[in-house]
């Protein structure tokens, strides 16, 4: 697996490609806009959702202040907020999360990590960026069409998704929202081929599956899913706009609207929710593998020491990404489904527990004996891992059915879900921007003010979201603009709401600072060199930094060795990149 | 070295939160105490890993921090520590699969004999229905659904005349007695939400859910939607009084059959359910 030996066949191609002068751009609009270099694709992934990102943390401020301060602020009535939280976890969940991992990061690294040029279908790859920005603005069109965006709920649930109770329902935001997602889909099916088919295809010469880093493992399992799971929601979506505008029945039964018989009949609203949940479980784990993958590659460069147990990392991916397409009905305990159900979902759900724990030990046992350098990028590893273990255990609660009775649809969903795949992942995407931003631009971003930027996202977000867990087992429901007169919650739960609310602001502006450092380490930033980190993997023995489109110069890289060969005894350095022939490191042998 | 006493006080802290803070469930009124004991086998267990984990990575770092001549161990693999505890880990998420199972069989299990109440949901009020004398739920429609019949009661049907409708108002239910709970929406979906009984259904229209509890103290609790239905939803708002069996049945006897209600709709102004609500709803 780890094998050195086995490798080069004589059957390869030759590493020397002759360089086609047709392949590369001619003019500024090909080369910057219109680009087919994975590279530059992945900068305007990752810029739109970083910026579309930027909407669902204003709303987030919005409905914070709601929450916290209730009778201070009448900006936020029932609709505007049903509204704010429905775009803030569809831009969330979808539009940052999903674009940023695969469409940021696998385009990015992938390439340069498998050691190929570029993806394999790089016109395609471009369709994808510009179909993506097309169905972001579609939903930020949304905002300004008559009625607003949608107020459903991220879940869409019908009917009252496409009815008049609920805001867009009878106008447009329904309609844009699910037009949307559908072209989302679109285009992230040609992205998603193209990963899929470039670890399998374009991989360099001597890198084996089981040589691959685990970055590349997350994304191209995540990837693999999502081509799987989004047909679904796909679907789900074409039928509620068919119900919405031509009258079908997929979802709609006989029903009443404001005390008017509807002319629907016959359909079901929990196949909806099969639907989605069928997307929507598969989702969370194509949020958080290419973030298990990636986080595992910093804690091991920068505790310099090789990732623990690496083989089983590898399966504990493939197997979280096929136990994920069976547990989705546990989002549905109490829709009212077939409650035998509940027997097999529980089992599924908390039997994923087990390989998720393995991951997590893993990533502590590579700290054990290691070296540890605590860089941003650690530092960010450290604070993933502290609320991933948070957000996970308390999946444990929700997923166990009967304990979810009681906690399904309070603020405890809210806290669990944000602290698991919202913290979590984007704490390491912070850890991977910080990481990998010298090789993307070549200069380092500002230590400063990474310090405080880390500092208070970890602390404040941890203190957003821990506590809610409470607010939750008081029994406050979630999707409340307000809770009103309770007599079943302490009057304090008040406080703890501002409290929440106030440490959302701070973790919010702390972002400004992030975004600031972006832009200004740009030009001021410190010059990083080709390596900075002295890490083994392909991205960073590129012969130029940033690297240029077709990334190795004349000749591909040859791999010799798996990407974490660090500390290896008897080497002269502490890290042995994966292209080094010398046959040093000879505890390879015992490597399985 | 600020990262391990962080981590050590946000371990400890977590703990001290959880055992100090006054935000806790609210007294249980029925019998689902055997949920409320899984909760608290899974804060331990949870716990218990959350704590052991992130004192072991402040550890670390505090131990294996780099300095200068510190070199990491070059371990790929260790197959008893890794079976040991992914063998460790099943038990514990068996732990609390287990209980977790059985009580889940006792929760959709009805007994024998309980009594049937329905509750009905539409945007954005409550209603409910119990069987008359002949101990029956007469059949329903959502076809049927008119001002003067908001439940969709099957005219048709004799089981339906006598049941008692009470419109928008309070549930009232006997101690210590087993209720199957029957859930209807005639709209949208939403759901039954008692914090003190623990338990929780969504309704859906189309088809009938159920749930059932026991309750175990007098007193008048709040019945919340939990299910999003549209921008009323945190208004939804119903109320289920547990009485002793004598106010229980003084209760009963005052609430009207749909036969009266029906006799007495052709002379009352057509107020809808719908109406009111609405107004309830737009009102500051």
């Amino acid at each position: 697996m780890v094998d050195v030996r086995s490798g080069i066949g004589e059957a390869l191609p030759p590493p020397e490609v002759e360089d086609v002068e047709l392949y590369h751009p001619h003019s500024w609009w090909t080369r910057y806009v219109f680009s087919q270099d994975a590279k530059i694709i992945a900068i305007q992934y990752a810029t739109t959702a970083i910026a579309i990102g930027m909407v669902a943390l204003v709303l987030s401020w919005l409905m914070r202040l709601q929450l916290g301060f209730p009778d201070t602020f009448q900006l936020v009535d029932a609709e505007a907020y049903y509204q704010y939280i429905t775009m803030h976890g569809m831009i969330m969940v979808i539009y940052l999360l999903t674009a940023l991992f695969l469409g940021g990061f696998g385009n990015y690294l992938i390439p340069l990590m498998v050691g190929a040029r570029d993806m394999v279908f790089p016109y395609a790859n471009m369709l994808s960026y510009w179909i993506y920005l097309l169905a972001v603005l579609v939903l930020v069109a949304s905002f300004f069409a008559p009625g607003g965006p949608t107020g459903a709920g991220w879940t869409l649930y019908p009917p009252q998704a496409v009815l008049s109770g609920t805001p867009g329902g009878r106008d447009w935001g329904i309609i844009l929202m699910l037009s949307s997602l559908i072209i989302f889909i679109i285009g992230f099916t040609m992205g998603g081929l193209n990963y899929v088919v470039t670890v399998l295809q374009g991989r360099a010469r001597g890198m084996t599956l089981m040589r691959m880093p685990l970055t590349v493992w997350g994304i191209f399992t995540a990837t693999v899913m999502a081509l799987l799971a989004f047909p679904a929601l796909f679907v789900a979506c074409v039928m509620m706009l068919f119900d919405r505008l031509l009258g079908t029945s997929f979802f709609m039964p006989a029903i009443v609207e404001m005390g008017e018989q509807l002319q629907h009949g016959g359909g079901s609203p929990i196949l909806f929710q099969h639907l989605f949940w069928f997307f929507g479980h598969p989702e969370v784990y194509i949020v958080a593998l290419p973030a298990f993958g990636i986080v595992s590659d910093l804690i091991s460069t920068h505790a310099r020491k090789n990732i623990f147990g690496y083989r089983m990392m590898v399966w504990a991916i493939v197997i979280i990404g096929g136990l994920s397409f069976i547990v989705w009905a546990h989002h549905m305990y109490v829709s009212g489904m077939n409650p035998y159900f509940g027997f097999f979902f529980a089992t599924t759900t908390l039997i994923i527990a087990v390989p998720t724990a393995i991951k997590v030990y893993n990533w502590v046992l590579t700290l054990w004996r290691g070296d540890i350098h605590l860089t941003l990028p650690m530092l960010f590893a450290l604070a993933f891992i502290v609320t991933f273990v948070n957000g996970g255990l308390t999946g444990l609660f929700l997923g166990n059915v009967v304990v979810d009775v009681p906690l399904s649809d309070t603020m405890f969903v809210v806290a669990h879900f944000h602290m698991v795949m919202g913290v979590a992942p984007i704490l390491v995407i912070f850890g991977a921007i910080y990481h990998w931003y010298p090789k993307i631009t070549g200069r380092m971003l500002n230590e400063t003010l990474g310090q405080i930027h880390f500092w208070v996202t970890f602390v404040g977000a941890y203190a957003i979201f821990f506590p809610m867990h409470y607010v939750g087992l008081a029994g406050v429901p979630r999707r409340y603009h307000e809770l009103g007169e309770a007599a079943f919650v302490p009057e304090s739960i008040n406080d703890l709401n501002a409290f929440i609310s106030i440490m959302a602001l701070i973790v919010g502006a702390a972002q400004i600072l992030f975004l600031f450092n972006l832009v200004w380490s740009l030009r001021h930033g410190r010059e990083a060199g080709g390596n900075p980190w002295r890490a083994t993997t392909l991205e960073w023995q590129t012969p130029e930094t940033p690297p240029p489109h077709g990334n190795w110069g004349k000749e591909l890289p040859v791999v010799y060795r798996w990407a974490y060969d660090y500390s290896v005894p008897g080497a002269p350095e502490d890290f042995i990149p994966q292209n080094h022939p010398t046959p040093g490191g000879a505890s390879h042998e015992a490597a399985p | 070295m600020a990262v391990v006493v962080i981590l050590v006080l946000l371990a400890l802290g977590s703990v001290l939160f959880h055992v100090l803070s006054p935000w806790w469930w609210t007294p249980i009124a029925s019998n689902w105490s055997f949920i409320d004991n899984t909760i608290i086998i899974t804060f331990w267990i949870t716990g218990f890993a959350f704590v052991a984990i992130v004192l072991f990575m402040a550890y670390c770092v505090l131990r294996f921090r780099h300095r200068p001549g510190n070199t990491a161990d070059y371990e790929p693999e260790n197959r008893r520590l890794e079976s040991w505890l992914a063998t460790g880990t099943t038990l514990g998420v068996a732990a609390m699969l287990t209980p977790g199972l059985f009580v889940w069989n006792q929760f959709i299990t009805v007994p024998d004999g309980a009594a049937e109440v329905e509750v009905v949901g539409q945007q954005w009020l409550w209603n409910f229905r119990l069987p008359g004398a002949d101990g029956k739920l007469g059949t329903t429609d959502a076809r049927d659904v008119k001002p003067e019949n908001p439940l969709g009661l099957n005219r048709n049907d004799a089981a339906s005349l006598d049941d008692l409708i009470i419109e928008g108002g309070e549930l009232h239910l006997p101690i210590g007695k087993p209720v199957k709970v029957l859930l209807r929406s005639v709209d949208v979906l939403h759901d039954f939400y008692v914090p003190e009984f623990r338990a929780k259904m969504d309704m859906v229209p189309g088809m009938v859910t159920y749930l059932w509890l026991t309750p175990t103290r007098t007193g008048t609790f709040e019945i919340l939607c939990a299910e999003l239905c549209g921008v009323g939803h945190p208004q939804m708002r119903g109320t289920v009084v547990v009485d002793t069996e004598e106010d229980y049945q003084a209760w009963l006897a005052e609430q009207q059959t749909f036969s009266q209600l029906s006799a007495s709709s052709e002379t009352r102004s057509p107020v809808t359910a719908m109406a009111a609500a609405t107004a309830q709803h737009k009102a500051p």
